[in-house]
């Protein structure tokens, strides 16, 4: 049990060291978009999700719907679902409910992608471990950014703004050169998030998005159908 | 309305979407335009999120920074450097930017 769990942290270590540069990018970014240091850091506490914590800021700063807030978290975060269904599949019999009620808090990308690479079955106390070392590296990069976008040089915090947009690239390029499917996808998606940029312009960020989601992969998966039905792989 | 409504509202969503197929769900999904359809979601999501608000990234009046901070990124990735390797050069190409012009 806590040999597991030792092996789980270890395992996280990765992960946090990722993490700590991106949220402390999403730290700034809530702090400029005028949020405290306190909230941002309680929203990467109860979110641990890149994508779906800067769309629901700008849903935040914009003023949006709760509807918004709700139908852009369902879609951006959609993923998650496939991945957690993935991973029931590799559970321990450890893995009673109070410990899947638990432990689903914390699958994100770079969690789901580590416990699936385990050739053994996943108990509670290794996840326990992968997820308690990426949070703490997750909320602590945050108010650490959060504290930093209120005392750097606008020069740099300026240039911090990049770093989510420029993890989002690196998720999507390296498949986009592999599969057609996938660049097809983003590409479509692009396009529409431009035309309600520029202008469609009554429809707000959240529904925009919501729509360039669904239309752009509803196209792709009858455009370009996927063979292999393993998941989560970005 | 207050933010912690909001912020409530977010982690109670993000939360269900993980917790429900994990506690409860033990059939696999079988349509292959279902599964491919949720296979291309997270790309459309990122694309859609990154265009074209990574232009305007850098703050007002910065377009020029954010464009070249684009351009390092997209070079970066093409060549499949890590993660955190691609975000923070793409920064940095901002940054440098910034100080040139």
């Amino acid at each position: 049990m806590k040999k597991d769990f030792a092996r789980g942290m270890s395992h996280g270590v990765p992960i946090m060291l990722g993490y700590l540069s991106v949220s402390f990018g999403f730290g700034i970014a809530a702090v400029g978009k005028g949020l405290s240091a306190l909230c941002a850091s309680l929203i990467s506490l109860t979110n641990v999700t890149s994508a779906g914590q800067a769309a629901g800021i700008d849903i935040i700063a914009a003023g949006g719907t709760l509807l918004e807030m709700v139908l852009v978290q369902i879609t951006i975060n959609m993923r998650y679902s496939l991945m957690a269904l993935s991973l029931s599949q590799k559970l321990d019999k450890r893995f009673t409910t109070p410990h899947r009620l638990a432990a689903s808090y914390g699958i994100t990308d770079e969690i789901f992608a580590v416990c699936a690479a385990q050739n053994t079955p996943l108990t509670p106390a290794y996840m326990y471990g992968v997820i308690f070392v990426a949070v703490l590296g997750w909320v602590g990069g945050t108010a650490m950014g959060a504290v930093a976008g209120e005392i750097l040089p606008e020069a740099v915090s300026n240039a911090m703004g990049l770093v989510l947009y420029g993890m989002f690239i690196a998720i999507v390029m390296p498949p986009c050169k592999k599969e057609k499917g996938v660049l097809a996808v983003s590409l479509i998606a692009v396009v529409i998030s431009l035309l309600f940029k520029y202008v469609f312009t009554v429809v707000s960020g959240g529904f925009a998005m919501i729509i360039c989601a669904i239309v752009a992969s509803l196209a792709g998966a009858w455009l370009f159908p996927v063979k292999d039905t393993r998941e989560g792989k970005e | 309305m207050s933010i912690v409504i909001y912020v409530a509202v977010m982690a109670v969503v993000t939360y269900l979407i993980r917790m429900v197929p994990f506690t409860f769900f033990r059939k696999k999904i079988t349509s292959q335009f279902w599964l491919s359809f949720l296979h291309y979601i997270p790309y459309a999501v990122l694309s859609a999120m990154t265009f074209p608000a990574i232009f305007y990234s850098t703050g007002d009046g910065n377009t020029v920074t954010a464009v070249a901070g684009t351009i390092v990124a997209l070079a970066m990735a093409y060549f499949e450097l890590p993660l955190i390797a691609v975000a923070l050069g793409a920064s940095a190409a901002a940054f440098i930017t910034g100080l040139i012009i």
